[in-house]
């Protein structure tokens, strides 16, 4: 796998708590789960790809992690349309129940 | 999975159990509070003692904030709203809604008064940075405020579940704190995030930028003085309710408190929280079947009961000593009114601010038409905030979207949106029952026949009832 160079924006992920480190009370499903954290910042040597890797945060901070992704973005969006929302507020009679 | 440490190594035992153990230590370091101080017993404190001696006096917050795009924001009437709201009154009903358009802070919502105080604070007291848990818009207020202050800025989020989905409102935030400059530690779902919290604390000895400070909660009184005095100089009258989303308390505490500094000591303060009983909130799988990450009753109704399980050792958020009327609304009613302000107002806003606006048309629908009902907040949207992607979020994970009566909504289950205006009706709480879950975490937390008159005191001013309703009701 190729080697991913020092100063790409990337984000690191690592296990915080393992199942069994974790807060004694928690619901099943949760308590079955590690706790794991994920962090963006830029590569400080090269790494690759699932392999360990330490970055730089956004404010210089150094933290270690399993290097998971080679510039990290946002994909959030406005999502599918939903018809139902499109007929609301343009009767205002209508919404009056008239 | 690589086991280097994830953070530098320190020599102190960094285990769950040990630091939670040091957690009043660090919170102490964190903040420069002695919160000792205050404390009388394990239940009582001097509040109003702590709230002044946070050093500002009400004209130094306000220069504070306007120094870094905080307050003064406009007050709109809803014209075509109040309106709509008319034709299904009864006659004569029909009060007046006016919105606080909070959006227009630095951050774009009122949490940027709520941060504004303790990054000054923080920087004044000479610490590097400042820290904040929190998956709301919090994190981006701090953000936000740390930038301008020079401050270096951490904020720990519960943002995705164990399959590794985020919730789009949180991820959506997480956004928001990057874009302003901070390192965001991006976390599964559980309450350790408290843990991770202490124990960045500690490792960076950063300034403990929590929610529930006096300073944070004196930074959110200019909300209620404005109100006050923006409505009395275009009406020429007190606003006769206020609605407030309620989750963790400090909205509706400040406010309240700024509006009775102010003197409108007859105005109703109303909360409103979305239903989300029966979902667990530290369930994984839960996590991403709710359509709203705060405003909600997972937070509402246990920081009411007990502020004090707050990540300081005393909460500056005390909502029932405020709070005159709380109403539950259901996810489509919110979503709902969202639309209808969006398509009558121009005005496209986030979740948190709609939530009281549903409670505001439940009441202005009952109350005389010159009566005036203020929505003290409203919050930005835009993508994964916006009511439409978190209805396809939801559809997307199995839950059922369709137009009809607001009393079939379950949460987790179905969204049901009204068809028509009067099906939106907030549900009013009971209060006492409230003050008695209080009162009975108070005796768990210290048995009641070890309270002092101080304490019932304390007790009765906490729960807005005299010390005799304490005495009967204890126990």
């Amino acid at each position: 796998m190729s080697q991913i160079q020092p100063g790409t924006w990337v984000e690191i992920e690592q296990v915080v708590l393992t199942p069994a480190q974790r807060a004694p009370t928690l619901p099943e499903d949760t308590k079955g789960v590690p706790y794991v954290m994920r962090v963006s910042g830029f590569l400080v040597e090269p790494a690759e790809l699932g392999g360990p890797a330490r970055i730089r945060t956004m404010i210089g901070r150094e933290l270690a992690g399993t290097l998971m992704t080679v510039n990290p973005s946002y994909s959030h969006s406005f999502g599918a349309t939903v018809p139902e929302l499109l007929t609301i507020g343009l009767r205002p009679n209508e919404e009056a129940g008239r | 999975m690589t086991n280097l440490p994830f953070y530098r190594s320190t020599a102190r035992d960094t285990s769950y159990a040990a630091v939670m153990a040091r957690k009043n230590e660090i919170m102490k370091a964190s903040m420069g509070i002695d919160y000792d101080d205050f404390i009388w017993s394990p239940i009582a404190f001097d509040y109003e003692r702590m709230m002044a001696e946070t050093g500002y006096s009400y004209a130094d917050i306000v220069r504070i904030q306007r120094e870094t795009k905080v307050g003064d924001t406009p007050l709109h009437e809803l014209r075509n709203l109040t309106e709509a709201v008319r034709r299904i009154a009864p006659p004569g009903k029909g009060a007046r809604i006016l919105v606080k358009d909070e959006a227009a802070n630095a951050s774009g919502s009122f949490k940027a008064r709520r941060a504004s105080i303790s990054a000054y604070e923080a920087a004044k007291k000479g610490y590097r940075g400042v820290i904040a848990a929190t998956s709301g818009n919090y994190g981006a207020a701090v953000a936000s405020q740390a930038a301008q202050r020079g401050l270096k800025c951490i904020i720990v989020q519960e943002v995705f579940d164990s399959r590794g989905v985020g919730q789009p409102e949180i991820v959506e935030k997480s956004r928001a704190c990057e874009a302003y400059g901070a390192e965001v530690l991006r976390l599964t779902v559980g309450p350790e995030l408290f843990y991770v919290h202490l124990r960045t604390l500690e490792e960076t000895g950063f300034f403990n930028a929590s929610l529930y400070t006096p300073f944070g909660i004196r930074g959110v009184e200019t909300l209620g003085v404005e109100i006050a005095e923006q409505v009395r100089a275009r009406y020429g009258q007190d606003p006769d309710a206020v609605c407030i989303t309620h989750a963790g308390g400090g909205n509706l505490t400040g406010t309240a408190r700024g509006l009775l500094a102010a003197g409108c000591d007859r105005t109703r303060i109303v909360a409103c929280s979305v239903d989300l009983s029966g979902l667990h909130m530290a369930s994984d799988r839960d996590f991403n079947r709710k359509s709203f990450t705060t405003g909600h009753t997972g937070f509402g109704v246990p920081f009411a009961t007990w502020p004090d399980r707050a990540d300081v050792p005393r909460n500056a958020a005390r909502p029932l000593r405020y709070m005159d009327e709380y109403q539950l609304v259901t996810q489509g009613e919110v979503f709902y009114v969202t639309e209808l302000l969006t398509k009558l107002e121009g005005l496209e806003r986030g979740p948190a601010g709609n939530t009281s606006l549903t409670a505001a048309v439940t009441l202005a629908r009952q109350m005389d038409r010159e009566q005036i009902v203020v929505v003290q907040e409203t919050e930005y949207t835009g993508a994964g905030k916006h009511h439409n992607s978190q209805l396809a979020f939801a559809r997307e994970n199995g839950i059922e979207v369709r137009r009809g009566a607001p009393a079939d909504n379950v949460p987790g289950k179905a969204i049901v949106i009204p068809e028509r205006l009067d099906q939106v009706w907030g549900k009013v709480q009971d209060m006492d029952h409230l003050r008695l879950s209080y009162l009975k975490n108070a005796a768990k937390a210290y048995p009641v026949e070890r309270w002092s008159e101080s304490d019932v005191a304390f007790l009765a001013a906490d729960l807005k009832v005299d010390p005799d309703w304490v005495r009967q009701h204890a126990g």
